[in-house]
C-alpha cells in the first residue's frame, strides 16, 4: 500500500472518531437535559447559589457567596492556600483586570 | 483535477518518505505536538462544560442574597431584616436562610449543612431527620433508612435517620449537602432563633427592576452585601477561563514549549535537509514544487496532532470524566462529586486553538524551506 493512502486511512479514521464524538455528543443531549432539570428543579427549590466543585474551604464551595477578603483569607498579601483558588478569577474590587468573580463591592464602606 | 490529485499524491508520498528517513525525530515531536493540543483542548473542553452547567443551573439560583457584613466578613442576619426587606416594594418572597459548614473529622471531610427552605415540600425534614448528597452517601456508607451520626462543634453527637439520598445526577450541586430541620440546625451550632440567619434571599417581582430593589436594600441596610442572580453566574463564567490561575499556567508551559518547536524549525534546516533541497533543485524540482512538498509536511503533522488531540481530549473529559484533571479540581478535598458533563464543545475556541497551533508551526516549517529553495542548488549543496 502506498505511503499517502496510509496517511489518508489514519486521518480518515481520526475524523470518525471526531464524527463518532459528535454523535456521542448528540445522542447523550436526552439523557443530560433530564439530570439538567432535575438539577434545576433541586436549585430552584433550595435555593443553592454556587456548585459543589470545590469542597476543600468554605471560600472556594461557595465562591459567589464568599467575602471581599476571600483571596487573601486571614491577612493581607498571604498566600492562596488551596489549589481550587488557583482555578478561579480573582474579585472583580481587585483591581481593573482582575475577573469579576465576587458581587460588587460596597464602596461606601471603604475607608 | 486528476493530474493535479495525482501530483499532490506523489508529493505527500515523497513527504512521508522523507519524514521516515528522520523517524525518531518526527514521531517525537509528532507525540509533544499532540500532547499540547490534548491538554490545552482537555482544559478548553472541561471549562466550557463546567460553565454550561453552571449557567443551565444556577440560572434558578435565587435573584437576590443579602449578606450581612461586620468588619469585612460575612455575619449573621439579623431577624429584623425580613421584616425590613418585606417592605420593599417589588420584592417577594422573602425567607433567611440557614446554611453553614461542618468538618466532619470522622472522614475529614467538609459538609454543607442547610435548612430547607419552606416551599421545598419536596425536601422537607422533620426533627431527626436528614436528606443527604450522594457523595457523603458513599462516603460515609449510609443508606436510605440508615443513621447518620454527627459530632457537632459543642460535642453532642446528633443520630439522624436518613430519609432520602439525592439523585447522582445532581451531584455536581449537592455532592455535600446535609439537609436538616431548623430545630436540629440551631440546636447542632447552638444559634438561638434571636441569631438570625445565615443570608436572606428574595425574588423580584419584575427582573428589570432589580437594580432598584438592589439599591433600595443597600440604603434600607447599611452593612448588608447583595449579590444578584446575575453576580452568581458571572462568577461561574469565570472559572476556568482562559486567564485564570492553573489554566493560565498549563497555556503558557504548553506554549513555551511548542514556541521551542517551532523556533527549532524555524531557526534553521539540518545540513542533510538542506542537502536534499539542493538535490532535488538540481534534479528538476521548481522552489514551488519544494514548498508545496513542505507544506504538506507542515500540514500533516499538524492535522494529525490536532485531530487525534482533540478527538484524545473529547474522549477524557465527556467519556473518562476528565480522570487527569480531576485531581487538579479536588484539590484537598475528600468529598469530590462524582458528575458527568454535557457534551459541550465551544467550537470557537476549538478554532482558536487551531489557529494558534496549526499556522505557527506550518510557517516556522515554510520559511527555511523558502530561503533554501530559492538559494542555487549548487551552493545549498557545498
Amino acid at each position: 500500500m502506498r505511503r499517502v493512502t496510509v496517511a489518508m486511512l489514519m486521518l480518515g479514521f481520526g475524523l470518525a472518531a471526531l464524527g463518532l464524538e459528535s454523535m456521542h455528543a448528540r445522542f447523550s443531549e436526552a439523557r443530560h437535559d433530564a439530570a439538567r432539570a432535575e438539577t434545576a428543579r433541586l436549585v430552584r427549590d433550595l435555593g443553592l447559589t454556587d456548585l459543589a466543585l470545590f469542597t476543600e474551604a468554605r471560600y472556594v464551595r461557595h465562591i459567589s457567596q464568599a467575602d471581599l477578603f476571600t483571596p487573601f483569607q486571614d491577612a493581607p498579601v498571604s498566600f492562596e492556600h488551596f489549589p481550587s483558588g488557583t482555578l478561579v478569577a480573582p474579585p472583580a474590587h481587585l483591581g481593573r483586570h482582575a475577573g469579576a468573580l465576587s458581587a460588587r463591592p460596597i464602596e461606601r464602606n471603604s475607608p | 483535477m486528476r493530474r493535479w490529485l495525482s501530483r499532490q499524491a506523489h508529493l505527500i508520498d515523497f513527504t512521508l518518505g522523507a519524514l521516515l528517513r528522520r523517524k525518531g525525530r518526527n514521531l517525537m515531536m509528532l507525540a509533544v505536538y499532540t500532547l499540547i493540543i490534548f491538554m490545552l483542548a482537555s482544559v478548553t473542553f472541561l471549562g466550557s462544560a463546567l460553565r454550561f452547567e453552571a449557567k443551565a443551573a444556577l440560572n434558578y439560583a435565587p435573584e437576590v442574597t443579602v449578606q450581612n457584613l461586620i468588619m469585612g466578613r460575612h455575619a449573621l442576619s439579623p431577624p429584623d431584616w425580613v421584616k425590613k426587606l418585606s417592605r420593599i416594594r417589588g420584592a417577594r418572597n422573602i425567607h433567611g436562610r440557614l446554611w453553614g459548614y461542618f468538618y466532619d473529622q470522622a472522614v475529614g471531610a467538609n459538609y454543607t449543612l442547610m435548612v430547607p427552605p419552606p416551599r421545598a415540600r419536596d425536601l422537607a425534614v422533620n426533627l431527626g431527620e436528614v436528606i443527604i448528597g450522594h457523595a457523603i452517601a458513599d462516603l460515609r456508607k449510609v443508606r436510605q433508612g440508615g443513621y447518620l451520626f454527627l459530632l457537632s462543634p459543642s460535642g453532642k453527637l446528633f443520630k439522624l435517620k436518613v430519609i432520602r439520598i439525592l439523585p447522582e445526577d445532581s451531584a455536581l450541586l449537592s455532592a455535600d449537602l446535609v439537609l436538616i430541620s431548623e430545630t436540629d440546625y440551631r440546636a447542632f451550632f447552638n444559634l438561638t432563633p434571636e441569631d438570625g440567619y445565615t443570608d436572606i434571599a428574595l425574588t423580584v417581582r419584575n427582573s428589570n427592576e432589580i437594580p432598584t430593589v438592589v439599591n433600595k436594600i443597600t440604603r434600607i441596610l447599611p452593612t448588608a452585601r447583595v449579590i444578584t442572580r446575575e453576580d452568581i453566574l458571572r462568577t461561574y463564567e469565570n472559572v476556568f477561563s482562559w486567564r485564570e490561575g492553573i489554566v493560565l499556567a498549563m497555556l503558557a508551559t504548553a506554549l513555551v514549549a511548542f514556541a521551542i518547536f517551532a523556533f527549532d524549525k524555524a531557526s534553521g534546516l539540518s545540513a542533510e535537509e538542506r542537502r536534499e533541497i539542493g538535490i532535488l533543485k538540481a534534479v528538476g524540482w521548481e522552489t514551488s514544487d519544494v514548498i508545496a512538498m513542505k507544506l504538506w509536511e507542515g500540514g500533516l503533522i499538524s492535522a494529525f496532532a490536532f485531530i487525534f488531540g482533540a478527538a484524545a481530549a473529547y474522549a477524557h473529559v465527556f467519556l473518562f470524566d476528565a480522570s487527569l484533571l480531576a485531581p487538579v479540581l479536588k484539590g484537598w478535598a475528600v468529598l469530590y462529586p462524582d458528575f458527568s458533563l454535557t457534551p459541550v464543545v465551544d467550537r470557537l475556541q476549538l478554532i482558536t486553538l487551531a489557529f494558534i497551533t496549526i499556522i505557527p508551526f506550518t510557517i516556522a516549517t515554510l520559511v527555511p524551506v523558502w530561503k533554501a529553495a530559492i538559494t542555487d542548488p549548487d551552493i545549498v549543496m557545498r
